[in-house]
């Protein structure tokens, strides 16, 4: 990443905010970048994922990828390695897939239900937590 | 040959399953084995997905041993291998394809790689010796969600598909939101029951006009903001309620589109296959609806919906009637396309 994040909070309001967001990140990944989504089910983890496609230029439908784990994209101007270890039950198994081997393929992996595989994932991951408030559509998104 | 009979051995990697199949003479089906039906002994109960790629390692010699076994032939009377190479989990994926060349390179047997999603279609013609193409393909499973226009054998066009989640993945969300557990969609099926679909009434979700598309994520988040509201205002929620209201949103959009696409492209049949095809909601709606058109309605029993080799087998067959082979060259390829 071009930028180096502080620990920082969020609020995002809309759809239109969870854009702007995933398009500030993909504009500041680099090849070999990790962004880790935390957050329970619903709080938008895969649309962060989509939109950060849509903003690396992939022409493909991005739909989930939790039934295969690992989805790729190569129509964007850099790899794009979409992960869902929702299945999964720890670290390790992430790494009997060999998905480790995506973090040093030249793309950017971006990698849903992180907290599950976060013994496995490089240092300078970049952790990212969403979280419901009370109004619904609200999101607040801690990076860390 | 085995009885004058062509026998190919399919293998099935590409996800949770080691599995193999053989057939005869393309559609008769000689064994089935797969990995999680047989590993039930193990400490997790069998039911924690065979994820790892050093499980499909651990079990493929074994399995192909099996199914030969089940069979009742040797490897030396198999004429054909068909090997899924895509779409899937590239470790996974790998370990069938490699596994295929070596017996093709060992016992030179000719090689066919399937397409997963054609195999899928392939398992009704085990089911239904009668099929025949053309027909709408409707192919629903915990990773896929398709409309398929199938012109023959081996021409497949594919119409529309989900642009988030698959249905059989909503089924298990929301089986866990609601606290069913796993696998979501027997659980949510059988729960579905005893409840009234009119109850809890969830979005439909069509897409533009004429879209052959599904989306089904919103449906999740429908069922957690229901939940929340409910508890926010301290009144039980009826599971049973829920689980047939969430059903019938997903089951009524999957029927639409597939009625609709058989009339429009003028198929008197449809054909169902993946997990999915088993709920029974499913099946009892498209065959009213699809009855009132006169479509008719296939679909495999349980065992040949989910993953299996058989299916490879199958449409390796075919392949392999209209002249297809494969080298040792054949990859995985993770993202393959209809």
């Amino acid at each position: 990443m071009k930028t180096q994040f502080k620990e920082r909070k969020i609020n995002i309001e809309s759809e239109e905010g969870t854009e702007k967001f995933a398009n500030f990140l993909a504009e500041n990944a680099e090849p070999g970048d990790v962004i880790g989504l935390i957050g329970d089910l619903g709080t938008g983890k895969t649309a962060i994922a989509k939109y950060i496609a849509k903003a690396l230029g992939v022409t493909e439908t991005v739909s989930s990828p939790t039934f295969n784990i690992v989805k790729e994209y190569r129509s964007g101007r850099m790899p794009l390695y979409h992960f869902d270890v929702y299945r999964l039950p720890d670290g390790e198994s992430l790494l009997d897939i060999g998905g480790d081997e995506y973090f040093e393929a030249g793309g950017l992996c971006v990698i849903e239900w992180a907290d599950i595989v976060l013994s496995v994932l490089p240092e300078d991951t970049i952790l990212i937590k969403l979280e419901y408030t009370d109004k619904e559509g609200e999101r607040i998104i801690t990076i860390c | 040959m085995l009885n004058g009979k062509h026998i190919t051995l399919g293998i099935e990697t590409s996800c949770d399953e080691t599995a193999v199949g053989i057939v005869a003479d393309g559609r008769e089906m000689l064994a089935n084995v797969i990995s999680s039906q047989i590993d039930i002994h193990t400490e997790f109960g069998g039911v924690v997905p065979e994820i790892a790629s050093r499980r499909h390692l651990e079990n493929i010699n074994s399995v192909i041993d099996m199914a030969l076994d089940e069979a009742g032939i040797t490897i030396d009377e198999v004429d054909l291998i068909g090997v899924t190479y895509g779409p899937g989990l590239v470790g996974a994926l790998l370990i069938g394809v490699a596994a295929a060349k070596a017996i093709s390179f060992a016992k030179d047997i000719p090689l066919v790689g399937v397409n997963h999603m054609h195999g899928h279609i392939a398992a009704n013609y085990i089911e239904h010796p009668e099929l025949e193409p053309p027909f709408m393909g409707l192919v629903v499973s915990g990773g896929h969600t398709n409309i398929i226009n199938v012109k023959s054998y081996n021409t497949c066009e594919k119409l529309g598909s989900t642009r988030d989640d698959a249905a059989g993945e909503a089924f298990d969300k929301v089986a866990r939101v609601i606290g069913l557990g796993y696998p979501g969609g027997p659980k949510v099926d059988k729960a579905a029951k005893n409840g009234d679909k009119d109850a809890v009434v969830f979005k439909r979700v069509y897409l533009e006009q004429g879209s052959y598309d599904f989306s089904f994520s919103g449906l999740k988040t429908a069922a957690l903001n229901y939940i929340n509201t409910e508890r926010q205002a301290g009144r039980d929620i009826n599971v049973n309620d829920v689980a047939a209201g969430f059903q019938e949103a997903i089951v009524e959009v999957l029927v639409d589109k597939a009625v609709g696409a058989a009339l429009e492209f003028d198929q008197k049949r449809i054909v169902m296959a993946g997990g999915v095809a088993s709920n029974s909601r499913l099946r009892e709606l498209i065959s009213e609806r699809a009855g009132e058109h006169g479509i008719e309605i296939c679909a495999p029993s349980p065992v040949l919906c989910t993953d299996n080799g058989v299916m490879i087998a199958c449409s390796a067959y075919y392949a392999y009637q209209a002249g297809e082979r494969s080298g040792l060259d054949l990859d995985a390829d993770p993202s393959l396309e209809f």
